[in-house]
């Protein structure tokens, strides 16, 4: 057993030595590039199931629900540590998964559309990994840049006016933003004198009175850098642009970029200032919670007026961070799990939808569009990517339309949150946690704002629904004379892939929201990932 | 010092902020430089202000740690310091392809009516 240790470097360490390996290969050799990625990132997904069943292998009696790896060695909290505990587990299959999702549909064309394509693929999945997994708020700044700089790169791949300029807006916040996060990260040094996440929560308390104002004020700059990434209301206004310019693919695996912000914010909140600390009021909470609102209604209404498909996708990427946040600041542990299945199943349907835009809107001539007009006018500029059309080969698609057409309703439905998929099952069980806060069958009273945001939250599904129906009809049914897409089998493979993931996800509910479960009352008592972490370097240093 | 410290960080942030806020790219670039500058300079002063102490351990003799300086900002300035190197590099780049797409130097591309 003692080498499944070392399982918890290889996500960082396997993308980084691919990401390097393949910018040694020449530019023309795209088969072979590709080959090596996707080879690369089946590795990593194969790592990250069983990171996840190492993860989830802790019985519940014993303390180990946390596994910590301690780099080179040196004693925890001196030295950077990794660890893995079920959230960090989940977010990195989530993230393997739709990683090897985007890259088998980048194949068909996106991925020879400019040089570099996988390499910074690769180093994006080497940032997350290592964003997911560390133990320390600097290093976890160090990858934050890593996947950054890599998303830079990417949402400019395939280049054009309206990709350029958005990317200049997203680099610009960005930029700003690990500023802030610079800012957060050293006043938490200076008053706290740590930078481990675990130490931090064991010397939060005893941070002298006079100091305690300027540590609040830290860990609240660094909360704010992360609602920049996370898209919370009012911070939110570069990210519908900048995803609905992104290619396809990328466009995809930045949808697991936001939710880097709200794991951080996750992890932190519940460490830091969870029910188990002294302060027990959470703080920053409230917040989290009317942001979180806020931000819901505004992606609401942002879903009902978007014209084109990429900026709808854009804010349904906004509502399942809203909805996120004001999970993570309501605090409670069922709420925490239903979130947390939420953000798997809003993840990949998300993902699936950005990819699905592409192929669907081959199927639209846009001069045929009655509100050709209006989209010219509102930022349907996305059109310009169209240029690299031609020259592919492959296997077309059969019956594409009707493929495309299924596939659609099922991304509605599931942003919608209707049964039988799983995004029913997962705003379910989170609208079960708001309304039950002592637990089921407890009587408790609901505060007013609970309320409003069950409200939110349903009628947010009941925008994407209207929003979705509107783009299905015009899309598929409106058009006189059907232009029947060509469409290659391995770009709908994978939305069929993560499709049929969300299906499997709902049949096999019970065993998810189990886990889930799990981990939301593991990071309700942070004491066991303290000891993991805290307790890793004394047994080794005194073997040695 | 203190004081010149502060002064010095509080002018770079003030200037920094003020140029982001203005609308032509180059302006963008400079005043994230500047705030980053701040930055660096913050991170350096939360390892407490030390006049000829060394960051460094020699090992030789039992060290009395009041009488060094604290490495670790140091080592995060250097760190924060490479890579808003690299981003301020990548980031101007974008600029010149967004000047040569565009054909202005305006953040949205185009000026404002």
């Amino acid at each position: 057993m003692e080498w499944t240790k070392h399982l918890l470097i290889v996500p960082i360490l396997l993308p980084m030595i691919t990401g390097a390996a393949l910018l040694l290969i020449d530019e023309l050799r795209h088969t072979l590039k590709a080959l090596l990625s996707v080879a690369s990132t089946v590795l990593l997904l194969l790592t990250a199931v069983a990171l996840l069943r190492m993860a989830d292998a802790a019985p519940d009696a014993g303390p180990a629900l946390s596994t910590a790896y301690a780099v080179a060695d040196w004693p925890a909290p001196f030295a950077i540590v990794l660890v893995l505990d079920r959230l960090s587990a989940l977010m990195l299959a989530l993230t393997a998964v739709l990683a090897l999702a985007s890259l088998v549909y980048s194949t068909a064309r996106w991925h020879a559309a400019g040089p570099h394509f996988h390499t910074l693929l690769q180093f994006m999945l080497m940032g997350l990994g290592g964003a997911f997994l560390t133990g320390d708020l600097f290093n976890l700044f160090v990858f934050f840049e890593v996947t950054l700089a890599a998303s830079y790169g990417l949402l400019l791949h395939g280049s054009g006016a309206f990709r350029v300029r958005a990317g200049l807006h997203y680099i610009a916040i960005n930029l700003a933003a690990s500023l802030l996060f610079l800012i957060g990260v050293s006043l938490i040094y200076g008053t706290a004198g740590t930078l481990n996440m675990a130490d931090l929560a064991v010397r939060l308390p005893a941070v002298p009175a006079e100091d305690q104002t300027l540590l609040r004020a830290g860990i609240a700059i660094l909360g704010t850098a992360f609602l920049v990434k996370a898209g919370m209301w009012p911070l939110c206004f570069w990210l519908p642009s900048a995803y609905m310019a992104a290619a396809a693919p990328v466009a995809a695996i930045f949808v697991v970029l936001t939710k880097v912000g709200t794991y951080v914010l996750l992890r932190l909140s519940l460490l830091l200032f969870g029910p188990a600390t002294v302060d027990a009021g959470g703080f920053g909470g409230t917040v989290l919670l009317w942001g979180g609102m806020a931000t819901i209604a505004f992606a609401t209404f942002g879903v009902l007026a978007s014209q084109a498909m990429g900026r709808l996708a854009g804010y349904s990427v906004l509502i399942s961070s809203g909805t996120l946040l004001a999970a993570v600041g309501i605090g409670n542990s069922a709420v925490v799990s239903g979130a947390l299945f939420y953000l798997v199943s809003s993840t990949l349907s998300v993902a699936a939808f950005f990819m699905l835009i592409e192929l669907v809107e081959r199927a639209r001539e846009p001069a045929a569009d009655v509100l050709a007009v209006t989209l010219e006018a509102y930022g349907g500029e996305a059109d310009e990517s169209e240029e690299h059309e031609d020259e592919e080969v492959g296997v077309a698609m059969p019956g594409a339309l009707a493929v495309l057409g299924i596939s659609f309703g099922c991304v509605a439905i599931l942003l919608a949150g209707l049964p039988p998929l799983s995004g029913f099952i997962a705003k379910f069980s989170m609208l079960t946690g708001m309304l039950n806060p002592g637990g089921l069958g407890a009587q408790a009273a609901i505060p007013g704002h609970i309320w409003l945001l069950v409200a939110l939250v349903i009628l947010s599904g009941l925008a994407a629904l209207i929003a979705m129906m509107r783009t299905g009809i015009r899309t598929f049914w409106a058009p006189l004379e059907v232009i029947i897409p060509r469409v290659l089998v391995v770009e709908v493979a994978p939305i069929l892939a993560l499709l049929a993931l969300c299906m499997y996800l709902a049949v096999q509910g019970g065993a998810m929201l189990s886990y889930t479960n799990a981990a939301a009352d593991a990071l309700h008592a942070p004491s066991t990932y303290i000891q993991g972490v805290m307790g890793t370097g004394q047994p080794q240093g005194a073997s040695r | 010092m203190e004081l010149t410290l502060a002064i010095a960080i509080g002018v770079l942030t003030g200037s920094g902020v003020w140029l982001v806020l203005r609308p032509r790219t180059y302006q963008l670039v400079i005043g994230l430089s500047l705030l980053s500058y701040a930055v660096n300079l913050f991170i350096f002063s939360m390892g407490r202000l030390r006049v000829g102490a060394a960051p460094v351990l020699d090992g030789a003799s039992a060290a009395n740690p009041a009488d060094y300086a604290d490495p670790l900002p140091q080592a995060l300035v250097l760190t924060a310091i490479v890579i808003g190197f690299a981003t301020t590099a990548l980031l101007l780049v974008v600029l010149l392809v967004a000047r040569g797409l565009t054909r202005n130097d305006h953040v949205d591309g185009r000026e404002s009516s």
